[in-house]
């Protein structure tokens, strides 16, 4: 289905816009400043060229559920976008069901349902109106979009709003529309880009069971999420992006054992204490990581080690022992959390 | 539920059948969707926007054709005496087939490019950029031609019209629209603020006030009519004043291919404009 190769996009931008978006993480160690996109300086106008994809190679299959991971500003939505054939490739291979973006963008578009990131509702039309008129961009007959646009509205759970300005809606309305109005020309390949950011979570569980039986009736899946829950439920396989590049791949439960150990042990003694007792708890599980609120012990024995640091004198004010997540491996692996970029 | 069939959906049917044309890469040959989208958001405009570009023409025939003809009285042009009215009348249905067609493809797709921002949507279908250009440039046509085709009737029933060539003033107004339009939008699509767009008035106002509209450019120096000439608000008018006339020359022949040069270089740069903004 999607074949990429030495995959690469740069965005030039001019010497003014590079202040304005500095990233909030940039200052806080040199481990992560390493991280951020390359820039590379190009040409006599000063002007810049950041590494938003930086060369990565992938492939899914057809039926397959993909995820991509990444950190706010990782490159997730650029490598969909170019997915999408909305946006070029800089440099490397890009075939989309066998074909090349580059060249066949409305052909390949056709077999795409696309959920942007950020929504591109029709605010001068009503909520059936954006069904209908996006159908008919791709060509589909009003007879044939008529029923299809019934079940849609089911789907979303907008038949009540079903004449209202999609103004009136609120923002896990819009979302839901924007994912209904990706399935209006039944897309064989589906793009979701944080399909459930601001949906509630029973919404939100109801988009899975969606898009579970979606999987079954063979259609493929690519999203991107900050959630590691619903990567967990969702993706089969999944990249973890940074900076531009993949630094790991494989099933949510590979992952897991590869980069994590089995148990994590979360303490908590109060913020300006963390750092202070970290040097004393040498020698217990296999790795700790400290976060500015909390200390993660990584271990296969949990229960014992707690008991070990609280041995040690060490009262925390909270304490808890899980399994390990993927948030660990992404942790591991970029040297930040998901939700904080 | 959703039911979804494992043989080809039909929008990839619809799509493969066009994969081997040329242009297949930039359109998808479905540029009135895209009509059919601004008929349903025509309810949202501002009716009375749309209003104006109909009074306008008809309140410049007044106080000009009546109002300084009384003054006037008749007009050498071309060999012929004509009054006033029958003199400024082409002229004003050029311009409100100009006005029309370049306030839908100036303010109206500027304002759905950066604050509807639809054109992010339609990209991501199976549609191209050259059917938003020839959708929205299209629209516009109908604009400018439905303004032309009202002032005409006005002019007629005021009993200005002499010819059944006059007729041919619609397929002309929608010709002269769509060039507009279609440079219109090419322009817009390089403007990122509202206040550049005004800049456009700069142009449009003498172009009305000195393209042959009010008085013949035979006033003008020699040099000064060769510039004004070039113009295409004068092209147009060349235009509908001869069919309202019904003096059909091979000459009318220059301001068509004027215009279809105009329409042609205004479709290209929009595509490559559409495609580089929203598919690069
Ligand atoms: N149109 C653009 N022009 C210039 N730079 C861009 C553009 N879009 C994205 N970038 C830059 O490219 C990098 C990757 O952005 P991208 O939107 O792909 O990240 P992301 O992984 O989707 O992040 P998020 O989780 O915040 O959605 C960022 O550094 C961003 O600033
Ligand atoms: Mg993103």
């Amino acid at each position: 289905m999607i074949r990429a190769r030495a995959l690469t996009k740069a965005y030039s931008r001019a010497a003014s816009a590079k202040r304005a978006e500095r990233r909030p993480s940039e200052d806080t160690s040199a481990k992560r400043a390493e991280r951020r996109p390359s820039e590379v300086s190009t040409g006599s106008d000063g002007g810049r060229t950041l590494l938003a994809v930086d060369g990565i190679d992938l492939d899914v299959a057809a039926g397959e559920s993909f995820g991509i991971l990444g950190a706010n500003g990782a490159g997730k939505s650029t490598t969909m976008r170019m997915i999408g054939a909305t946006l070029q490739r800089t440099s490397g291979e890009l075939t989309i069901l066998g074909r090349d973006p580059a060249h066949e963008g409305p052909v390949i578009r056709a077999h795409l349902g696309v959920v942007p990131q950020q929504d591109t509702l029709d605010t001068e039309l009503t909520v059936r109106e954006n069904l209908l008129t996006y159908g008919r961009y791709f060509g589909l007959p009003r007879t044939a979009l008529v029923p299809r646009i019934e079940e849609l509205l089911d789907f979303a759970q907008l038949q009540d709003k079903r004449d209202e300005k999609v103004e009136a809606l609120s923002g896990g309305m819009k979302r839901r529309l924007t994912i209904a109005r990706g399935l209006v020309n039944d897309p064989s390949l589906l793009l979701l880009d944080e399909p459930t950011t601001g949906l509630d979570p029973q919404a939100r569980h109801i988009l899975w069971d969606r898009l579970y039986q979606l999987r079954e009736t063979g259609v493929t899946l690519v999203l991107t999420t900050h959630y590691m829950d619903e990567a967990e439920q969702l993706c089969e396989r999944l990249v973890i992006m940074d900076a531009g590049r993949i630094v790991a791949e494989g099933a949510p439960a590979d992952l897991i054992r590869t980069y994590s150990s089995r148990e994590v042990v979360e303490v908590r003694f109060g913020t300006n204490r963390n750092s202070e007792v970290l040097p004393h708890l040498h020698g217990i599980g296999d790795r700790i990581e400290e976060l500015p609120d909390r200390l993660l012990v990584y271990t296969d024995t949990g229960e014992s080690d707690l008991q070990e640091i609280v041995a040690r004198g060490f009262m925390p004010v909270t304490a808890l022992v899980r399994r390990a997540s993927l948030e660990d491996v992404f942790l591991r692996l970029t040297g930040r959390s998901l939700v904080d970029g | 539920m959703i039911t979804q069939s494992l043989t080809v959906s039909a929008a990839v049917a619809i799509a493969e059948r066009r994969s081997g044309r040329v242009d297949a890469g930039v359109r998808a040959g479905r540029a009135r969707t895209l009509m059919l989208r601004n008929a349903l958001a025509l309810r949202t405009n501002n009716a009375l926007s749309f209003l104006t570009g109909f009074v306008e023409p008809v309140i410049f025939l007044l106080a000009f054709g009546y109002g300084v003809g009384a003054l006037v009285g008749t007009i050498t042009y071309g060999g012929m005496t004509l009054p006033y009215a029958v003199y400024v009348a082409p002229a004003l249905l050029a311009v409100s087939a100009m006005n029309g067609a370049i306030f839908d493809s100036t303010f109206n797709v500027f304002f759905k490019m950066h604050y509807l921002r639809i054109y992010q949507a339609i990209t991501s279908t199976s549609l191209g950029p050259l059917d938003v250009a020839l959708g929205e440039i299209g629209w516009a046509m109908l604009r400018g031609a439905m303004y032309a085709a009202g002032f005409l009737t006005v002019v007629t029933l005021l009993g200005l019209t002499t010819s059944w060539w006059a007729l041919a003033l619609v397929p002309a107004a929608m010709l002269i629209a769509f060039a507009f339009a279609s440079v219109g939008m090419a322009v817009t699509s390089y403007m990122s603020t509202f206040h550049q767009l005004n800049w456009m008035q700069f142009v449009l106002l003498p172009l009305f006030m000195f393209s042959g509209t009010f008085f013949p450019i035979t006033a003008y120096p020699e040099w000064l009519q060769v510039v004004v000439a070039a113009t295409p608000l004068w092209q147009a008018i060349a235009l509908t004043r001869g069919l309202f006339l019904g003096v059909l020359e091979p000459a009318l022949l220059i301001p068509v291919a004027y215009f279809a040069v105009m329409a042609a270089i205004g479709l290209i740069v929009t595509t490559r404009r559409l495609d580089r903004l929203f598919l690069r």
